[in-house]
């Protein structure tokens, strides 16, 4: 199978840059540079059908065509290395073993989009990335490749790196914005959007590590070569995917884009742990809601998942055996996200934590019927009805727990104890 | 202009404000070279922050109190933030939580009596593969069991009272 982002992993190694050069690293670049117009390579990664690995999901080649790229003046490429979702961490590996590729697409997208200075956000758990990327970006400018008059073209492009303090609501990117800008990371009102007025209320581009990363494998390889990676039509590329939990061979794993879950599962995470049964899983990180192993058939792909009313998000998949309390696992996740509201609005400030008390009466017994259908009631009060998606993305799993273990949770009621409690 | 930073630090910090696009872009920066000194960040440390970066502390405050990797109050020369989401959850985190506040006799957000260890949840520190996790100061320490904490907590204590 291809490997594009991974082909250069190896345990506790990081690629450096002339390992990557001799790997073909930075031939897109200057391919790009030599032979290519910055319209070329939007029309590239648009015709890939790239879309944004960060958890929307959105097409790459869409969100850069809304940019001002014949615009005067400051214009930024920002990429959303925040990546603090539980389940996924993908971009950490990427990171710790060939950053290169992200410097590298970073220098591409900004010549594509006429930018001259580019920030990675990167989250603040990340030593070992932040260390890469340093080296990385030294190296790329001792080498000509990031800076003034990129490998002796026109083109000029600098690079810096901003280290967060921990706080998932710096992934959504408005909050990120303001992080950057030094401010409280409070969601911004869009529109304006960013490309609009972005980073110091210039037009900016956003975008995944892993999306950014994936660049200058499309000038390489071409938009067609790309998007036939995957096994889904409307699919494109490979995925990295994240495998946690009840798993025996939890890891990050990149493989075409639309693998069936079942084989995920089984082939690729090793199947559930301690000889146990596979009961349900988040599919893309913490904010999606669950799937049962009745969709074993289905594609790890945006359109397919949409179709099982959860999300692909960031592809961390996150596998729950059959001993746990889908009550449990939701409550967990809707702690953490209670927790990571910015408390900005009402219905995430207020909302999640009366969700989480809701959950914590039924898990312990002390629920009743009126708690359930409060819980479904609150589904409805949250959902939409917040300033970003924080609190959309947290009623993930409280939807996927209604809809597909209903009966899980009225047994609580019913026995007055959680079911699956070991007496 | 301050005991909190050297100034020789105070100098280099200027020299970065003075670099960037707006001053204030280097308020976590700011932040974390005080903490990294102090161990936590005062109210004077605040202020000084303020005075570096041409802002109010009211302005530094509302940055510092929203991030959980910025101590306003004091702690212990050494961190455990314990990841308590979802992965981690999966394979044990209550188990290694419980564990640390027994062996270190302490509840969550406390300090132990010789001021090395204090105890703090946190969100998902990104190693989900290898779960459960925690971070002691800048470590990372995955796949933890029992006998892994203990040995790790007495190293770790080891190199506080060096």
């Amino acid at each position: 199978m291809s490997q594009l982002l991974f082909k250069n992993r190896r345990p506790d190694h990081t690629v450096l840059l002339d390992e990557y050069r001799q790997n073909g690293g930075y031939q897109g670049l200057e391919k790009a540079l030599r032979e290519m117009q910055p319209a070329q390579i939007r029309d590239e990664v648009k015709a890939s059908g790239l879309r944004g690995r960060g958890g929307a999901g959105f097409s790459t080649g869409l969100k850069w065509s809304f940019f001002p790229f014949d615009a005067e003046g400051d214009k930024y490429l920002v990429c959303n290395g925040d990546e603090m979702e539980p389940g996924t961490f993908k971009d950490r590996q990427l990171l710790e073993a060939d950053p290169h590729q992200l410097v590298e697409g970073m220098a591409l997208s900004a010549y594509a989009l006429n930018i001259n200075t580019g920030y990675i956000f990167l989250r603040y758990a990340y030593n070992q990335c932040y260390t890469n990327l340093l080296q990385a970006i030294a190296d790329a400018k001792q080498a000509g490749l990031l800076g003034r008059n990129i490998l002796g073209s026109e083109f000029s492009f600098e690079l810096h790196v901003h280290r967060s303090a921990g706080r998932y609501i710096c992934g959504e990117e408005t909050a990120l914005l303001n992080g950057l800008e030094g401010k409280r990371p409070n969601p911004r009102s869009k529109p304006p959007f960013p490309a609009i007025k972005g980073l110091f209320a210039k037009p900016t581009v956003l975008n995944n590590i892993e999306t950014l990363a994936n660049i200058p494998h499309i000038i390489n390889g071409g938009a067609q070569w790309f998007s036939d990676l995957a096994l889904t039509e409307e699919g494109a590329g490979t995925k990295l995917y994240g495998l946690a939990g009840h798993l025996n061979n939890p890891g990050c794993v990149e493989l075409p884009m639309g693998i069936t879950l079942g084989e995920l599962v089984e082939e690729h995470g090793g199947g559930v742990w301690l000889g146990r049964k596979f009961k349900a899983c988040l599919p893309g990180g913490a904010s999606t809601p669950y799937l049962t192993a009745d969709h074993f058939d289905v594609a790890m792909d945006y359109n397919p998942l949409e179709a099982v009313k959860t999300r692909l998000g960031t592809g961390g998949l996150v596998v729950f055996d059959d001993q746990t309390c889908m009550v449990a696992a939701t409550l967990n996740l809707m702690r953490f996200f209670a927790r990571e509201s910015c408390g900005w609005c009402t219905p995430c400030r207020d909302g999640l934590p009366m969700v989480c008390w809701v959950l914590e009466k039924i898990e312990s017994g002390q629920g009743t019927v009126d708690d359930v259908t409060m819980l479904k009631e609150l589904l409805g009060h949250i959902n939409g009805r917040s300033f970003c998606a924080l609190a959309l993305g947290a009623m993930g799993p409280v939807d996927g727990l209604l809809r597909l273990f209903e009966e899980e949770v009225l047994d609580h009621v019913k026995k007055g104890r959680c079911p699956l409690q070991k007496s | 202009m301050s005991e909190l930073l050297s100034p020789e630090e105070i100098t280099e910090l200027k020299r970065q404000i003075a670099a960037v696009h707006e001053p204030r872009e280097l308020i976590v920066e700011v932040l974390q070279a005080v903490q990294k000194q102090n161990g936590w960040v005062s109210d004077a440390g605040i202020e000084l922050a303020a005075e570096l970066l041409g802002l109010s502390p009211l302005q530094v405050d509302e940055v510092a109190t929203f991030y959980d990797k910025i101590y306003r109050s004091p702690v212990g020369s050494k961190v455990i933030h314990v990841c308590d989401s979802i992965c981690c959850w999966t394979r044990g985190a209550e188990m290694v939580y419980g564990h640390l506040q027994q062996a270190l006799d302490i509840a969550p957000g406390e300090t132990t009596s010789d001021g090395i260890f204090t105890l703090l949840p946190t969100c998902c520190l990104g190693a989900c593969g290898n779960a459960p996790s925690m971070r002691i100061g800048d470590r990372l320490y995955s796949s933890l069991t029992i006998e892994r904490i203990d040995a790790i907590l007495d190293e770790e204590r080891q190199e506080a009272l060096k």
